[in-house]
């Protein structure tokens, strides 16, 4: 294990690296850029050793690794924003077709108008699309994230996104433990050495099919995505074990009994740890690690304590007429408790910094009549 | 009569009993093909005919893997499989694109160009019935001048010519692009041959005459395919790394486009001016095409 000094996305390179990745294709976009970039100097280096393919679009990109995972190889991608919202077709295709491939999303709004500022819109719009996600909230998070994903979609066999957030993450400069080739060997098996594909035995892959076998499909992947909890379970103990990081798929920091939680996703909770640890305050933090599946029960336990008055969901994004797409998940999963905390909303989307300052006045505000949400705007 | 058959290899790779058309010409060119390509072989197929022609899953019409992909996807698809064979230890699978003509001059363009650009080494293979005809037959940017189809209604029939896609694949100098119909049976496996030993990316644009779509009858797809060639509409050559031109059947005088256009029902509302300006725009490519392969030598 070293330690090094190094940005997010340089961390997303790093744990692609160690992940044995076999073919890596992406296209450039602002603010994922230097992800591909420090890949392919890896490649060219020699450091890296698997394909890299500098494609003309995210389309592309992520054809590519439907293409690699088909024949079994292990792919990798990393986008941001309107990058991901142009393989829109293919992200459904990759986890109809249970591909075990990774992507890094660097969280960027999408336009109109032109907004490279962080926002999880983008990510949180491919919600439906059968994909694995997962939010991180440090450099050395989405490093472990990347080489967790790997094992998490080759055990499922469903695709997965790591996402974090744009700038605040991809470029901010953090300690992080790159851990030994050897270690990661031992948590992730090593990549296919022979296809995936019998010459001899041919199969007709993901042809047409009527409406009984699709649904019968979408049962089996629903099954398949639920099963996932218990998998996570699994693989972040084993991460822990191995590493000693963990990395839950929520994360609850504050003190016990605490009668106000925060919740947030994302590098977000770096700045609610640090604005609870400061004099007076006796709020907790719930963070969101796993998005999909959706840890509601884990979520449950913690909102659903009888001590928790008030929560305040936090958002970086926003559905247009709902609201926070958080608070509306947690929402839905405190839906049948006899005596649920009120759950207000606070939002920040387009990029908006998160400061301590913004928080207390969040905390104090009384929301004006009519307003479900507090737009952080109405607060600076 | 010759026999044509004659070199055809017996062994097959696509059984019968399958949903295409009757006298669908471009299943028949494919059956062929794939007794060229041989076992060593997986097919990426786009959203297309061939997507109900290959069968339902579990069942298939290919004794060869077939793997779906989007519509826009297929080259980006096919490029990323090869590759992901190589990462996986095998590098002699070939893999065989399959398109029609929407998905290769419209919208798999982009990818095909880039596909093309990076020579990916795959056989990208554009089966040509001249409009979208798994959607039910609309214009595509391959549809001929003067042609009906749903979407370019009589007396509104497309009005601008056929894009010239094998000028646009020979401008990425790629190692092997070449035109092909099953009416020439030993020229389309010759070429296929040829094709298979070559390393990096390989194009065939196969003409494909499509019974419902052309307004033909069932038994006539393979006459068509001649006329196309025998007329100058669609000549039958080779070019290698975007230089070397080879016209592979030369007709010795080529016969009026008439005898072409006037077989087919899409065509039926030309007027003599229309079929006219395919006369000169026929010869003057043919000219052209001489020209080149003049130069070639
Ligand atoms: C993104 C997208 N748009 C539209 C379609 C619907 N669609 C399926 S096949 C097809 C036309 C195919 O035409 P072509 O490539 O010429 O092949 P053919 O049907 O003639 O064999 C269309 C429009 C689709 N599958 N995907
Ligand atoms: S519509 Fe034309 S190309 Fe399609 S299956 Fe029928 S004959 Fe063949």
């Amino acid at each position: 294990m070293t330690e090094k000094i190094i940005t997010g996305n340089q961390a997303v390179a790093q744990g692609v690296r160690l992940s044995r990745a076999q073919v890596v294709s992406a296209y450039p976009i602002t603010p994922q850029t230097t992800v591909m970039e420090t890949l392919a100097e890896m490649w060219a280096g020699g450091e890296f050793g698997g394909d890299f393919v500098a494609v003309e679009s995210e389309y592309s990109a992520l054809g590519y690794c439907v293409g690699a995972a088909y024949a079994g190889a292990r792919a990798f991608t990393a986008t941001s924003s309107h990058g991901l919202a142009y393989m829109h077709e293919l992200i459904h295709w990759a986890a109809g077709a249970r591909l075990p491939i990774v992507m890094s999303n660097a969280n960027r709004a999408i336009g109109a108008p032109w907004c490279i500022e962080s926002d999880q819109t983008d990510s949180l719009s491919q919600r439906d699309t059968g994909w694995l996600q997962l939010y991180c909230s440090s450099v050395q998070e989405i490093l472990d994230s990347i080489i967790m994903a790997f094992r998490l979609a080759e055990t499922a066999r469903l695709p997965v996104m790591v996402n974090y957030d744009g700038f605040y993450l991809s470029h901010t400069y953090e300690a992080a433990a790159i851990p030994e080739q050897k270690e990661v060997d031992l948590f992730l098996p090593s990549p296919p050495d022979r296809p995936a594909i019998d010459l001899d035995a041919p199969e007709n892959r993901h042809g047409l099919v009527g409406s009984e076998a699709m649904h019968r499909l979408l049962s089996v992947r629903y099954q398949a995505t639920e099963a996932v909890l218990a998998i996570y379970e699994e693989i972040y103990r084993e991460f822990a074990l191995r590493f000693g990081r963990r990395w839950p798929a929520v994360e609850y920091a504050g003190p016990p009994g605490a009668q106000t939680v925060l919740v947030t996703a994302g590098g977000m909770a770096q700045t609610v740890k640090s604005f609870l640890s400061g004099p007076g305050r006796g709020e907790a933090l719930l963070r969101i690690r796993l998005f999909r599946p959706f840890p509601a029960d884990g979520i449950r336990k913690v909102l659903g304590a009888p001590h928790v008055a008030r929560v305040v969901v936090i958002d970086r994004n926003v559905s247009m007429g709902v609201g926070g797409i958080f608070a509306q998940e947690v929402k839905a999963a405190l839906q049948g408790l006899p005596k649920g905390p009120q759950v207000s909303e606070l939002n920040v989307s387009g990029g908006l910094d998160l400061s301590p300052d913004l928080l207390a006045r969040a905390l104090e505000a009384q929301r004006p009549e009519g307003e479900k949400i507090n737009w952080a705007v109405n607060l600076l | 009569m010759k026999n044509l058959a004659a070199g055809v290899p017996h062994k097959e790779y696509l059984f019968s009993g399958h949903t295409a058309c009757p006298g669908c010409s471009a299943v028949l060119t494919i059956r062929h093909l794939t007794k060229v390509l041989g076992r060593k072989t997986v097919f990426v197929i786009t959203a297309s005919c061939f997507s109900i022609i290959a069968g339902q899953p579990p069942l298939r019409t290919f004794d060869l893997n077939v793997f779906h992909c989007p519509f826009p996807s297929s080259a980006a698809v096919g490029g990323g499989l090869k590759r992901g064979l190589i990462a996986a230890g095998d590098s002699e699978t070939q893999v065989v694109v399959l398109a029609g003509d929407g998905g290769t001059f419209d919208i798999g363009l982009q990818g095909l160009s880039a596909a093309a650009e990076r020579n990916e080494d795959i056989i990208f293979i554009c089966y040509d019935n001249e409009a979208y005809m798994n959607t039910g037959m609309q214009r595509s940017s391959a549809s001929p001048f003067g042609s009906q189809s749903n979407t370019t209604p009589a007396p509104r029939i497309k009005q601008n010519p056929k894009k010239d896609i094998m000028a646009i694949i020979a401008a990425h100098a790629v190692p092997y692009a070449a035109t092909a119909t099953i009416a020439y049976p030993r020229d389309l496996l010759a070429k296929v041959e040829k094709a298979k030993n070559i390393k990096g990316f390989r194009f065939f644009h196969l003409m494909c005459p499509c019974p419902p779509g052309w307004g033909i009858d069932s038994d006539e797809s393979v006459e068509l395919s001649r006329l196309a060639v025998e007329t100058g509409v669609f000549p039958l050559y080779e070019t290698e790394d975007g230089e070397r031109i080879t016209i592979t059947h030369r007709p010795d005088s080529l016969r009026p486009v008439e005898d072409y256009l006037l077989r087919q029902r899409r065509f039926s509302t030309m007027t003599a001016a229309d079929r006219q300006k395919v006369r000169d725009f026929v010869s003057r490519k043919w000219r052209k095409l001489l020209a080149a392969a003049e130069a070639t030598i």
